[in-house]
């Protein structure tokens, strides 16, 4: 096994291989100083069942990607596809979770995961969305605060139950923007396994942006780096071997973890 | 227990105390005797200072009053008229800051011949009350009427009391007297008879009550739904913002003639009083304002996030406005319907007194017209319980608020 460096454009992937596709993705923002361009010449392909992460300098244009992903941002040009359909603002075949957990203070932990999925099943009977919801809190350890107001629970607790929500709609892909971004190392450490329980259960596509070198070689299957703005794009894609399910301490002591690391620094340093 | 007994006066707005009950259990006396002086000694100190400014200042205009009053004697009648009238006047005086007496003992009337007694409601055959007032015909033709102080207040309070008292017992025996009479009526298909007589001074509070929640139900009504339409809408936002900027100054008095105008015009040929709807429409027109901007604005400013959350779980729009835009937006628009309900109870006054509907106001400006030894006492006594009732009503608003917000606020 060795550290592979592979040049994005060089690499295409069979069609019916790929989940999320984005082509010549542009945005620019107007100002008064003129239009200011955040990212242009954008290309990535992202394969099914694949886990990106994406890192890159601060104001990079990350998180305007995956707006603009979620739809809730709009194109300014080129394309954002979805198995080969363009997407049309958001959905509900994209789950998004929020730096910020996002749930409704004023909602239980319960209702806030209930919002989404009677949505999702429309034809469910009560008691299967019911479960719907218990199942998935409990894949993330929330069954005893079911009935909590999400204002009375910890921030670390809130995301969990975000991660819940997202995955409780059945999303084909899953956008992630700094979801672990404000919790301590300990907590973070914590919801990335339960992150990455339930992905392995679900195998959804996951693309999940972080400033954690460590997390994102532990957590993805391809590293997506960023170059920095403006006109920002994919400045390099770095490919992690490791078998799955993977264990925090047989990565840190293998070998290639090290390259894989020294060449994300090597990476943002430059 | 004490701290569930902190949490429950905190949830109803009584959390001054809350250092009190921390001292008397012993929990760190330094600190919490400082807290105890803060929230209780302070305010209680400043309510005598009130007390004492008030009472040296109307003593001042009374005394001001007296002097002039003496002078003219003087002027008139030289100086043994005004000799007498400075007696009456003092003697007026004592009479008016002194004792209010409530008995049924036929001795207490005695009293009233001598010195330092209001006046003394007797207990008479009927169950109700008889007011004596201590003032002679002299007195109460001598007696300078001015600023009252705190102690004729005082008395004017218990005489509105008393008074209360007597108009329901009145009433009672009215409804005896007439139920036999009035199940035949209602019988033969006529309408029954009812009380005529004149409201106690509760009644009138309780009719303006009644006005301002009619007329705060309008403006929620009317506010509520209108201010969440035009926030989820910047069209509807521009397009409604120059009513809202024109008429949200309009003066009640304007509102008031606007209202009776149309009042008039679509109930003119029935036969009941219209002056409760004129009132109470006024009412709510007027106050209304601050809960359509503050609604509005709540609506039009709610978190991103949550937005964003509602859009990517593509909520519907009865899902999106009930479960995440009201909720968020609920803190501000209860801070206007608080301000609508204070608004409302302030315009209130104004427009019964103008409107010639029932209630506080023209109970004050009945008493103004009055001009009775005692009126001006009545109308401070209504001042008092027109600022306590506005208070205790932005408490309700509150206690609602904390009740179901999600933001807890404590002012």
């Amino acid at each position: 096994m060795s550290v592979v460096k592979e040049h994005y454009k060089m690499e295409k992937f069979p069609s019916n291989d790929v989940m999320l596709d984005l082509e010549n993705l542009k945005k620019v923002y107007p100002t008064p100083k003129g239009d200011y361009v955040v990212l242009e010449n954008l290309d990535l392909q992202i394969r099914k069942e694949e886990f990106i992460t994406i890192i890159g300098h601060s104001g990079c244009g990350k998180t305007t990607m995956l707006s603009m992903i979620a739809g809730l941002n709009p194109i300014s040009d080129g394309k954002i596809k979805v198995l080969g359909s363009s997407i049309k603002g958001p959905g509900p075949d994209r789950g998004v979770i929020f730096q910020s957990p996002s749930l409704m203070p004023w909602l239980t932990t319960f209702e806030n995961v209930m919002l989404g999925v009677k949505k999702a099943y429309p034809d469910a009977t009560k008691k299967q969305k019911e479960d719907i919801c218990k199942y998935y809190l409990h894949k993330v350890g929330m069954d005893s605060s079911l009935n909590k107001r999400a204002s009375e629970i910890s921030q670390g607790e809130q995301q969990r139950v975000g991660i819940a929500r997202a995955f409780a709609i059945k999303p084909k892909v899953l956008l992630l923007d700094e979801p672990f971004g404000m919790l301590d190392s300990l907590t973070r450490g914590q919801l990335q396994d339960v992150l990455i329980d339930v992905w392995n259960k679900e195998k959804i596509t996951a693309v999940m942006i972080t400033h954690d070198v460590d997390e994102a070689i532990f957590l993805a299957d391809r590293v997506v780096m960023m170059t920095s703005g403006p006109s920002a794009k994919i400045g390099d894609v770095l490919a992690i071997d490791f078998e799955r399910p993977r264990s925090r301490k047989a990565i840190l002591e293998h070998d290639d973890y090290y390259k894989y690391r020294k060449h994300l620094i090597d990476f943002l340093e430059h | 227990m004490k701290d569930s007994i902190i949490k429950v006066i905190r949830f109803i707005g009584f959390g001054f105390l809350e250092p009190l009950i921390r001292l008397i259990s012993g929990e760190e006396t330094k600190k919490n005797t400082k807290e105890t002086f803060n929230k209780i000694g302070a305010p209680i100190l400043s309510i005598f200072a009130f007390l004492l400014l008030w009472n040296i200042g109307a003593n001042s205009l009374y005394n001001s009053l007296a002097d002039s009053k003496i002078e003219k004697a003087r002027e008139v009648g030289g100086d043994a008229e005004a000799e007498r009238i400075k007696n009456i006047i003092i003697s007026a005086k004592d009479k008016l800051d002194g004792q209010f007496i409530i008995s049924d003992d036929i001795e207490d009337l005695k009293k009233l011949s001598e010195a330092n007694i209001h006046a003394v409601a007797l207990k008479n055959d009927k169950g109700t009350y008889d007011i004596n007032y201590g003032l002679s015909s002299d007195e109460k033709k001598e007696v300078p009427v001015t600023l009252p102080s705190p102690k004729q207040t005082k008395n004017a309070f218990y005489t509105l009391w008393v008074d209360y008292k007597i108009v329901r017992a009145d009433k009672k025996a009215f409804k005896e007297k007439t139920a036999k009479l009035n199940e035949q009526r209602v019988a033969d298909g006529k309408n029954a008879i009812v009380y005529t007589g004149r409201p106690s001074f509760v009644d009138q509070v309780v009719t303006s009550l009644k006005t301002v929640f009619a007329g705060f139900l309008l403006a929620l009504l009317i506010a509520v739904p209108i201010g969440i339409i035009t926030g989820l809408s910047p069209t509807l936002r521009t397009s409604v913002n120059w009513i809202i900027q024109i008429f949200k100054p309009v003066s009640p008095v304007v509102w008031l003639l606007l209202v009776t105008m149309i009042v008039t015009t679509l109930l003119r040929n029935s036969e009941g009083d219209s002056s409760f709807i004129i009132s109470f429409i006024s009412v709510g027109l007027c106050s209304m304002w601050a809960t359509l901007v503050n609604t509005a604005m709540g609506v039009a400013s709610v978190d991103t996030d949550y937005i964003n959350v509602a859009k990517v779980l593509k909520l519907g729009n009865f899902q999106k406005i009930f479960k995440v835009i009201l909720p968020a937006s609920l803190p501000l628009i209860f801070t206007g319907l608080r301000i609508t309900l204070s608004v409302a109870w302030m315009v209130l006054i104004a427009i019964e007194l103008l409107a010639q509907s029932p209630g506080l106001g023209s109970f004050v400006w009945e008493e103004f017209q009055n001009g009775a030894n005692d009126s001006n006492a009545k109308i401070i006594v209504a001042m008092f319980i027109i600022g306590l009732i506005g208070f205790a009503l932005d408490r309700i608003m509150l206690f609602i608020q904390n009740l179901i917000s999600f933001e807890k606020e404590t002012i």
